[in-house]
């Protein structure tokens, strides 16, 4: 946003890569990858990968930080130093700092943390590879972990990035559509009751451009759920 | 806490200080507040007191935006304006206050930055919005959100000599393309509520905070709090935001 370039980013209905406006780039899912953790799972999403790994809940130290009636959720987004184009800096920048936030808020509600007294959920999520939509593709991924991890959760939680390129809304975009395009609304949510646990915004957008791309958001990410559903089933008929 | 009453009252439409649902505390923007910096404005939203200051320095473009200024939002949660403040470098909350407003003035194409290149490539001005808290009464985002934009209404770019800033010879005016603001909206106990005090966002389920341009675009969005919305809030909250914009606007 803000950068102009001189490139077409969709020609005659179609994007870069050949893809439709509301069409995902291939999509990859697998549960179970990291043997030490308690759930984790692999997420890709085009050449975008998050890897997320749970540890928890497990008792929370120092105790003083402990909560009696509940347990609480700790999260951390980390891109790996080799993700992106040139060299990230390794440890917390800014940016994953609000990022780690944000998906932990996108996690909360879905979970059943007052079971679990005085503990803490871990969840880590690592950015192997970043094309565009890399906190969406760690939120489903850390969604799908919470489940392996046994985690009780009221609803799975998907997450999908929508913006808009010349008056068309797009989902999923990839990192070239990311830098160039009028806005980028990334959105997370429990699909059974359609109940949203992360709105960001940057762009431009008039108020009705902007619920249209949360309307289109909300009823092409039932095809996520349906992919982590069955990512979840197959892990346990293998 | 008094969470009990507070929620009693809130479904009558009541809030704990006598506000209405949409009303803000009474608004004070104040400028040039701070003489050393080269724009400032002091905030006050009832009892919360925001001071945003506009340094500038000279410094080397990013390389893919060779000709353009640089823009640097940084907040700080000093421990004088918070019991809950601890000193130390910027926490999560802080690195989020300055991300919510950096958005709100990078996104709405705020500042002219190509105005702000010296030389393409290698030397531009640096635009350090620094966003101080001094008291804490909840809101911290609209405050820091308003103060920010008004200070850099203010703000006067530096004279150079010999390729070093004059600090007392202010030259011409930061140049502003448009003017952003930024309206967070609360939800508790299934009602909307504008600019939370710090007691009433102790108990939220959701915030909204919108940024609005001019036209009623909206230029940046941070979902923040524990609890989901549906689509139905977010149409709501967005029109809202965008209409008490225009209220908020007529401080600057």
């Amino acid at each position: 946003m803000g950068m102009k370039t001189e490139e077409k980013l969709i020609v005659n209905g179609k994007r870069l890569d050949g893809r439709k406006p509301n069409e995902f780039r291939d999509i990859e899912m697998k549960v179970g990858v990291i043997p030490n953790a308690n759930g984790s799972a692999q997420v890709r999403f085009g050449k975008t990968v998050a890897i997320a790994g749970v540890y928890g809940p497990r008792a929370l130290f120092p105790k003083h930080r402990q909560k009696a009636d509940t347990a609480i959720i700790q999260c951390r987004y980390n891109m790996a130093p080799f993700s992106v184009d040139d060299r990230a800096y390794p440890g917390p920048s800014r940016r994953s700092v609000e990022i780690s936030k944000v998906t932990r808020l996108a996690l909360e509600p879905a979970l059943f943390l007052e079971d679990y007294p005085e503990t803490v959920v871990d969840v880590y999520i690592e950015i192997l590879q970043a094309d565009g939509s890399t906190r969406v593709t760690g939120i489903n991924a850390a969604s799908l972990a919470l489940a392996d991890a046994g985690v009780p959760m009221r609803d799975l939680v998907v997450a999908v990035s929508g913006g808009k390129i010349d008056d068309t809304i797009i989902l999923d975009m990839c990192g070239k559509e990311d830098n160039y395009s009028e806005a980028d609304v990334p959105l997370a949510f429990m699909p059974r009751k359609k109940i949203i646990t992360l709105l960001q915004m940057d762009g431009q957008l008039t108020p009705k451009e902007l619920k249209s791309i949360i309307k289109e958001q909300l009823k092409t990410g039932e095809k996520i759920y349906e992919k982590q559903k069955e990512a979840l089933n197959k892990k346990y008929k293998e | 806490m008094q969470t009990g009453y507070m929620l009693r009252l809130l479904e009558t439409d009541e809030r704990i200080d006598g506000r209405k649902m949409n009303e803000f505390r009474e608004v004070k923007v104040e400028t040039n507040v701070a003489e050393t910096a080269e724009g400032s404005a002091r905030v006050k939203i009832g009892k919360t007191d925001v001071i945003v200051g506009i340094k500038m320095g000279m410094g080397v473009p990013f390389s893919d935006m060779p000709n353009m200024g640089v823009l640097k939002t940084g907040a700080e949660f000093t421990p004088i304006a918070d019991p809950d403040f601890e000193s130390g470098p910027p926490g999560e909350n802080a690195t989020e206050l300055a991300r919510i407003v950096d958005r709100g003035i990078r996104e709405s194409d705020s500042i002219d930055l190509e105005k702000l290149c010296l030389k393409e490539r290698e030397k531009v001005w640096e635009i350090f919005v620094d966003i101080h808290i001094i008291n804490n009464d909840g809101n911290l985002i609209d405050a820091s959100a308003l103060a920010a934009i008004a200070a850099m209404k203010t703000a006067k770019i530096p004279k150079i000599e010999d390729d070093k800033i004059i600090r007392d010879k202010l030259e011409k005016k930061l140049p502003i393309l448009h003017v952003p603001v930024t309206v967070t909206i609360g939800k508790v106990a299934g009602k909307f509520i504008f600019d939370p005090n710090k007691e009433e966002e102790e108990v939220l389920d959701a915030k909204l905070s919108v940024a609005v341009m001019e036209d009623g675009k909206v230029c940046a969005m941070q979902k923040q709090g524990t609890h989901g919305l549906t689509e139905e809030d977010l149409d709501e909250m967005i029109d809202l935001a965008v209409k008490k914009s225009k209220e908020l606007r007529k401080f600057l």
